[in-house]
Formats: structure tokens, C-alpha cells, sequence
């Protein structure tokens, strides 16, 4: 072995001309970070590990869907909607949809009505399963992922025996569903009930008896409740926070005020609360769609509107008006009434909101969606600030974003 | 003109009360309010309706392409009231001529994001915004995407248009 090689025995102390003063360092967390979930970038301001400042940065999953809106019919925007928020598709479905039957002034019929609560209480429950596996993932507890996949996988065969599809589903159609229920699908949805349940509990005993869990979330992340309204937080976050903000209870739509639910809430405001509130929200969700599963309804599952609905295949062989309404429709598109809507519900994120413009053609003149994940992410400047870089983490993970919902 | 719906609207009767001709024109669409502000007041009418009706929060700030009609753009606010959960939209009318209004961030810290995607995306300016950058496309990206003269393949590819 050469000498050169060989350690020296005694360690110089090296001088440091910054020795005694503060050295601020700039660190790039992201676009390509795991805990990111997706491609977020985070410019985070450093002083050892305390966070100074914290910048995220969006855009670069931005694929134009508002502008190719304006260039599609008012059916064909549905498949776009889905691929929005990829974990709350039907959420997504059911806001565009409820928007332009609004403008139109259609109703829908009762057993359409029921069948979107229930799938939409799914979507909730999936994309939930999803932000706890993930969110406990970052943390270190890795085998929560597993189990809450093994739950969603269940969940997500049900989607694909209503709509065919198990992510970009598109079940929800302007005026109705685009299929009747599948044979044996609600008995689908009642075996999931049964079985979900307990599984609920099981992830609460796998989470609380967790002594590392604990010291990562209680009192982290805490912004007072008046700055996060502010700055466009929505949904389990504000609730969180003590303030039992809820579309679906304070302005209802398809049907909600038909059902008993409560809405969870906690005043800690911190990561841990975050996640308290959302596995309540799991618990409401079941308690939905049991409600939903006893009083569906029998009955048309699409609005009687030929001029806006497809006709069924059947009618288009025996009738000549469906072979003409369905060509109109295929060709020309549905004309909708000059107007504007906004549209409100509460996706598994927070508030979903679509703003609408129509100007009377058949192709919507404006569509803009505000989605809860660009507001969410406009506050993680201030809620990592102050903290520690690991608890940055923690922040994220409790926003439970997803980046095609922020960049659209 | 404001619509008869909304003259017993008691946050249209303050409006018209403490800013008079600043509010255009007001009309109430699928139970919908939705009020025209004049470009230079709409600080001062966000600020009032924070402070005194509890419009904590805008949901969102975005913008619409009249073009080729003039005034071309037209700013929509949505505002919420979340405690008596209402609802309220104002609209700003900006002219196609180097588009510009005054930026509501200093009402709300959430209009930032939203005001700079609006810059971005139809290319309106926000006079008083703390930081106006692109913030969907990439930086030096050229034109505005959501104008209605912007061509849905973009402008890097003729399609022959020019020709024609």
C-alpha cells in the first residue's frame, strides 16, 4: 500500500472563514422527488435544517385540458375531466356534469341520482386509500401501502364492472350514467361495505400504536385557520381545522341532502389531525353508500331528453327519431343555452368547482376548473416555514395533492 | 343595469349604496349572483366584501376571451363567503389594448396563483402583484394559450393557415 493511501492519524481542524455566522443554503426538492407524488418542484431556503422558506412550483404536468375544451363537444369533454385529478375521476365526472345540466335544465333521474352518490362516496374512499398509503409511505411506514392497495384493488374492480375502465372511468354522461348497473354490481358494492369496515380500524391500529407515526405529525404543519382560507386550502384540511366546511352539506347537490352523514372535524389543525379527519371521512363514506345501496331506486338511469341524450341501441333500431336525435347528437353535438354556471362540490381534495360559459354552440365556450389541489399547494410555502426539512414531508403528505389536478 | 332578482339582495343594496356607478350591471344566473365592477374599483369592492360580508376567501380568479369584440377580456372573481356559505361572482371588463387591472392579492394571498395563471395563460396584467410570473408554461414560452386566437396546436406548427 502506497503512503499516500494511508489515513493520517491526526485530523486538522480546517479554518473556516464562515465559522460563528449563519450560512443559508438552497435546496431543490424536486420536479423528481417520491414524496412530490409527481412532478412539484419545492425551491426550499435552508438553515441547517430548519426551513427558511419554502417556494413550490408548479406547471410541469400542465397539458392545456381548459383550451381543448373549447375545441370539443359538450360530451366529449368528459373523458378530459377525468384525466384532471386521475385519483378522484368520477368526483371530476359528476361536477362537469351537474354544470351543464344546470345550463341545460335537465333533471336527472332519481335512480342516476343515487348511483352517482355511491360511486362518488367510492372515489372518495379510493383516492383516501391512496393518500394514506402514500402519505405513511414518506414516513417510513411502508406496509400501510400494501394494505390500503390490497383495499383500492377491490374497489377499483367495481369501478370497472360499472364503467369497463378501472381509472379513467367517464361513467358519469350529461343527463344520466352512460350504462345501466352491470349484473351483480351492487351486490359488489355490499360485499365491499362489508368487508371495508373493520379494515378501517385496522389501518387506525397499524398508524396509533406507532410511536414514530405520532412524533412525525402531532403538532406539525399547524397555520392559523384564517391564513389557510385565505390562501385557497380547502376541504379535510379546513376541516382539520375546526371549521365543518362542507359542500355537500352547505350547498347540496345531486342529492346529498337525502342522505345522514356527519362531518368530521378536529381543532389540533396539525398533520395528525389531517389524517384523523380523513379516516372519519372514510367511515362517512360507507355510511353513504350503505344509505345509497338500501334506497336505490328502479327507474330510467338516464334523463328523458333525446335531443341531449344518446339513445339506447335498441330504440335506434325500431325508431327513426333515436337514429335521427343520435346522429344529430354524434355530428352536430348538444347545443347549449347561452349562459353561465359555477359548480361546486366536494372532491376527496376540497372544493371542485367548474365555471362554464356557454355562448349557444355546441362546444363550450369557456370551461375552467378550479381545482382543490392548486389551491392546497399554494399553502405549503407557509405551512413548511419554520419547520424542519422531514417535517416538509410531513406537510406535503397531508395535503394529499395530485399534480395533473393542480397543473390541468 | 342591475336585474330586479337581485334588488333585494342585501349585499347588491350595500354595494350599490357605498360604490354606486362602480357596479355596472348585475344579474342573477341559475341562482347564481353576478355583478359587472368597474375595472378601477374592484380593490376597494373586494375589500369591503371581506370585511363587511365575510367573503373570507376567493375561490378563484380567472378570465374570458371575448375576442374579436371589444372590450375584449373579461376578469372573473369567485368569492365565497364560507361561514353563511354564499356565493358571489364580480367581473371586471378589460380592454384587448395592453390588458391590465389591479391586482386583488393584497385582499386575498390566494389570488396570487391564480391571478398569475390568468398572466400567463390569457396575458391580462396585475398591477400591484407581488410576483408576476408564468407559472403553467415554461418561461420563455411566446403568447398567451387561452386567447381565443391562440391556435390549439400552438404557433410552432403552420397548418397551412397562413396561406390561407
Amino acid at each position: 500500500m502506497s503512503e499516500t493511501l494511508t489515513p493520517t492519524a491526526t485530523l486538522e481542524p480546517v479554518p473556516n472563514s464562515d465559522a460563528g455566522s449563519t450560512r443559508k443554503m438552497t435546496l431543490n426538492m424536486g420536479p423528481q422527488h417520491p414524496s412530490t407524488h409527481g412532478v412539484l418542484r419545492v425551491v426550499l431556503e435552508l438553515d441547517g435544517e430548519t426551513v427558511l422558506k419554502a417556494v413550490p412550483e408548479v406547471g410541469f404536468l400542465h397539458t392545456g385540458i381548459e383550451k381543448q375544451c373549447e375545441t370539443k363537444t359538450y360530451q366529449q369533454v368528459i373523458p378530459l375531466t377525468d384525466r384532471v385529478d386521475y385519483l378522484a375521476n368520477l368526483s371530476n365526472n359528476l361536477c362537469y356534469c351537474l354544470a351543464i345540466e344546470k345550463l341545460l335544465g335537465i333533471e336527472v333521474p332519481p335512480r342516476a341520482v343515487w348511483t352517482r352518490v355511491m360511486l362518488t362516496e367510492l372515489t372518495r374512499i379510493n383516492s383516501h386509500l391512496v393518500w394514506l398509503g402514500t402519505h405513511a409511505l414518506d414516513m417510513g411506514a411502508m406496509s400501510m401501502f400494501f394494505y390500503t392497495t390490497r383495499e383500492r384493488e377491490e374497489l377499483l374492480k367495481i369501478f370497472e364492472m360499472f364503467s369497463g375502465q378501472r381509472l379513467m372511468t367517464s361513467y358519469f354522461r350529461i343527463g344520466g350514467l352512460a350504462l345501466d348497473h352491470p349484473r351483480a354490481g351492487l351486490e359488489a358494492v355490499e360485499k365491499f361495505l362489508e368487508m371495508f369496515p373493520p379494515k378501517i380500524d385496522e389501518y387506525e391500529n397499524l398508524l396509533d400504536n406507532n410511536p414514530i407515526w405520532k412524533n412525525r405529525t402531532i403538532g406539525v404543519g399547524v397555520v392559523p385557520v384564517d391564513k389557510m382560507l385565505a390562501m385557497g386550502i380547502t376541504g379535510p384540511m379546513i376541516r382539520a381545522a375546526g371549521i365543518p366546511w362542507d359542500a355537500r352539506k352547505d350547498e347540496p347537490y345531486s342529492g346529498y341532502q337525502n342522505f345522514e352523514f356527519d362531518v368530521p372535524t378536529r381543532t389540533e389543525n396539525d398533520v395528525y389531525a389531517r389524517y384523523r379527519v380523513r379516516m372519519e371521512e372514510m367511515r362517512q363514506s360507507v355510511r353513504i353508500m350503505a344509505q345509497a345501496l338500501e334506497g336505490m331506486p328502479e327507474g330510467a338511469y338516464q334523463a328523458d331528453a333525446p335531443k341531449v341524450v344518446l339513445p339506447q341501441r335498441e330504440k335506434m333500431k325500431t325508431q327513426m327519431e333515436a337514429l335521427i336525435y343520435h346522429f344529430k347528437i354524434v355530428t352536430e353535438g348538444v347545443r347549449v343555452p347561452p349562459g353561465e354556471v359555477y359548480q361546486v362540490i366536494e372532491s376527496p381534495r376540497g372544493e371542485l368547482g367548474y365555471y362554464v360559459v356557454s355562448d349557444g354552440t355546441s362546444k363550450p365556450f369557456r370551461v375552467h376548473m378550479r381545482t382543490p389541489s392548486f389551491g392546497n399547494i399554494q399553502g405549503l410555502g407557509m405551512m413548511c416555514e419554520g419547520g424542519m426539512i422531514a417535517d416538509s414531508i410531513a406537510c406535503m403528505g397531508s395535503m394529499d395533492f395530485v399534480l395533473g389536478d393542480t397543473d390541468r | 343595469m342591475i336585474s330586479e332578482l337581485l334588488q333585494e339582495d342585501p349585499i347588491v343594496i350595500a354595494l350599490v349604496e357605498r360604490f354606486d356607478a362602480a357596479i355596472e350591471a348585475g344579474s342573477l344566473e341559475h341562482e347564481q349572483t353576478i355583478l359587472y365592477v368597474s375595472a378601477g374599483s374592484i380593490v376597494e369592492v373586494c375589500t369591503f366584501l371581506r370585511d363587511e360580508h365575510g367573503f373570507n376567501r376567493a375561490s378563484s380568479v380567472t378570465a374570458l376571451d371575448w375576442y374579436p369584440q371589444e372590450p375584449r377580456f373579461e376578469l372573473v372573481y369567485l368569492l365565497h363567503n364560507v361561514k353563511d356559505a354564499l356565493r358571489v361572482r364580480l367581473k371586471v371588463r378589460v380592454s384587448g389594448e395592453n390588458p391590465a387591472v389591479d391586482s386583488v392579492t393584497s385582499v386575498w394571498a390566494g389570488a396570487n396563483w391564480y391571478e398569475r395563471e390568468v398572466f400567463d395563460l390569457f396575458g391580462v396584467t396585475f398591477n400591484g402583484h407581488p410576483d408576476l410570473r408564468r407559472i403553467m408554461m415554461p418561461d420563455d414560452w411566446e403568447g398567451h394559450p387561452l386567447r381565443k386566437d391562440f391556435p390549439i396546436h400552438g404557433h410552432k406548427y403552420d397548418y397551412g393557415e397562413t396561406n390561407q
